[in-house]
């Protein structure tokens, strides 16, 4: 059953990872993503630390020069002073961490939601695919930006509570950690929010894949030798479902980046002193006016976003052609 | 007929009823009530809380909610004295439904049109053009198209006006801003479904009676091609309604996005709940006629489900 397989040889059909390396604009995505998320990891740890604080020197140009000690700031400053290109590489780093990390949380949701009602069938199944009819015909986004306005405050409450319990009871190391983190709850919650809005796309696909295994003679054989459903589900339909489940994960990624954008753009997603790609927008938006344009505070970050949601439909998109070519959107 | 209906009705009800709930619960669960970043003693803030029947136990404040809602009212804004949920909607939401209405013609015509052309022509320069075009449109944001928008045909090319809402001209960039990530994604579901309609055997017959391709697709292909774009115009309307927050911020428009926004963090319950029940009531509306539409295209589906 596995799509992979008929690989070998000439004349067959040629499985999916040839289909994909052929795939040019897909292998050059892949490799700008790889890039990037090793920039993103690496960079901000080389940059010195001049250049990461805030400093005198607000709204400088690209490649100018600035402040008491003289560091070349490649793509200017922003609003404090502080280096854009050291912002904008930090903010890869939350914009595709809350991505990668939402869009696994969406896929454990819709596998699941979709597997259970593909296998489970008849009235479980016509009543879980109404119910997901319903929540794609909600604006949902609405609903996430009530949760994390209303979850936010409580995990900072707790949060702070634990260290300051860690405070009571010597524990240093604990502290600090729980210190480091407050100022990011935010992002914590978003994670998960958007994680548990972008599993739609996952269940429907996983359903209709699951219809299909279901009827398949090693289902039914496994079903004859008395395995129970889950083991069937998890031991011989899972598999089948890995390269689907990995296509629609690539796909799932930028969604969720732009979902974050959105909110961020919006006031209602990362707070300072943390800053993802749509938050640097938003300051970037608030910083022109008509008399200076201060063209890079958004062409840089506008640019690396678009390139990087545009690499990653595009990896998408050849893991689709490759491994699931009847699947339509 | 009249039992699709009426199944539909009351599933639409239990649906508001939810939407509602879960806001008002959540909005008085949130730390902070609507009235603590005013100045005013303890006893000032809780004769406020008490006009608006927010006080007591939360069982009691959603009850009195749910028993003004019965009635068809969605109650004052605590944050503008004097006005009602229903006056402040009424005045910023029909510019935000004009949008997304103008948004969604422009998105589903065009995505129609463009995917067609695009599978008619397939592995032409024109497809290639188009789809390569049609990813970047989904890849990029809204707020980064809306200033660049801006900049190429407001200042650069002095064709339309910057911002501004009450003329045609105006809504023109804003309304091709929104549209343009949903009209690539419907681009590329009609050029992949009618793709799939092209192999088949009807039209093959179509062709070989002596029709051109043109005449074939416009006559026989597109009736079933269509289908998926159909499906997918409840989820556009939904999206362009949220979308449309980004773009009235990005061309600074007086619609109900802000509203939104602003009433989530002024705690403003009954106005954030009340735009909650009106978007969703909007859009269960469209889905019905989307369905029913769908019954009409599609004469295999019986509404009866």
């Amino acid at each position: 059953m596995a799509k992979g397989d008929s690989s070998s040889g000439f004349g067959g059909r040629p499985g999916g990872w040839q289909v994909l390396k052929r795939n040019r604009a897909a292998m050059v995505a892949l490799f700008f993503l790889v890039g990037l998320t090793g920039v993103a990891v690496v960079v901000p740890w080389l940059m010195p630390e001049a250049l990461k604080e805030a400093s005198g020197g607000a709204f400088l140009a690209p490649m100018a020069k600035g402040g008491a000690d003289g560091v070349r700031h490649w793509l200017g400053t922003d609003v404090n002073g502080q280096d854009l290109l050291y912002r904008v590489v930090s903010g890869a780093r939350v914009s595709l961490g809350v991505g990668i990390a939402g869009a696994l949380i969406s896929l454990v949701v819709g596998t699941l939601y979709g597997m259970v009602s593909g296998f489970a069938g008849g009235r479980v199944d016509a009543l879980m695919m109404r119910a997901l009819d319903v929540i794609y015909s909600v604006p949902r986004i609405l609903f996430i930006m009530i949760f994390i306005a209303a979850l936010d405050p409580y995990l900072k409450d707790w949060l702070d509570a634990v260290r300051l319990g860690a405070q009571g009871r010597g524990w240093v190391w604990v502290e600090g950690r729980v210190n480091g983190i407050i100022p990011y709850s935010r992002i914590l919650v978003m994670i998960v929010s958007l994680g548990l809005v972008e599993w739609l796309t996952m269940a429907r696909i996983v359903r209709g894949q699951v219809l299909v295994l279901r009827e398949t003679t090693f289902v039914t054989a496994a079903r004859a030798m008395g395995q129970r459903p889950w083991v069937i589900l998890w031991k011989h339909l899972l598999p089948n479902l890995a390269t689907v489940i990995l296509t629609y994960l690539t796909l799932t990624i930028p969604a969720v980046v732009l979902d974050e954008s959105f909110l961020s753009f919006l006031g209602l997603g990362i707070e300072a002193p943390a800053a993802s790609w749509g938050s640097l927008l938003k300051d970037g938006a608030q910083a022109i006016n008509p008399l200076e344009s201060k063209w890079w505070l958004l062409v840089f970050p506008a640019g690396m976003m678009s390139l990087t949601l545009l690499a990653l439909n595009f990896l998408g998109d050849g893991l689709r052609d490759a491994f699931d070519p009847k699947g339509g959107e | 007929m009249v039992g699709f209906l009426f199944r539909r009705f009351l599933s639409s009800l239990v649906v508001l009823w939810l939407a509602a709930s879960i806001t008002f619960v959540m909005m008085r669960s949130i730390q902070g009530g609507p009235f603590e970043s005013e100045k005013g003693t303890a006893a000032a803030q809780a004769v406020k809380l008490a006009r608006y029947k927010l006080d007591g136990s939360l069982w009691e404040q959603y009850a009195a909610y749910m028993g003004s809602l019965a009635r068809f009212d969605l109650g004052e804004s605590t944050k503008y004295l004097n006005w009602s949920v229903a006056e402040l909607l009424g005045q910023k939401l029909p510019n935000s439904v004009l949008l997304g209405g103008v948004a969604f013609l422009i998105s589903s015509g065009g995505g129609v049109l463009l995917g067609g052309a695009a599978a008619v022509r397939q592995n032409s320069m024109v497809d290639r053009a188009a789809m390569f075009g049609a990813l970047a449109a989904i890849s990029i944001p809204t707020f980064v198209t809306g200033p660049a928008l801006i900049a190429v045909f407001a200042l650069g090319l002095g064709w339309l006006p910057v911002g501004g809402w009450g003329r045609w001209e105006q809504i023109v960039l804003p309304a091709v801003c929104l549209a343009a990530p949903y009209l690539a994604y419907v681009a590329r579901l009609m050029r992949n479904s009618l793709l799939d309609v092209l192999k088949s055997d009807f039209l093959r017959t179509a062709k070989a009676k002596g029709l051109g391709t043109v005449e074939a697709v416009a006559r026989h292909a597109v009736k079933v091609a269509i289908l998926p774009v159909v499906t997918f115009l409840g989820p556009l309307a939904a999206h362009l309604l949220t979308g449309s927050m980004v773009v009235e911020s990005v061309f600074n428009l007086p619609g109900a996005g802000m509203i939104f926004v602003n009433s989530i963090q002024n705690r403003d319950v009954f106005l954030l709940g009340g735009a909650v029940i009106v978007y969703c009531a909007l859009l269960l509306l469209f889905n019905l006629i989307v369905d029913l539409l769908y019954g009409v295209l599609d004469k295999r589906i019986r509404l009866n489900g």
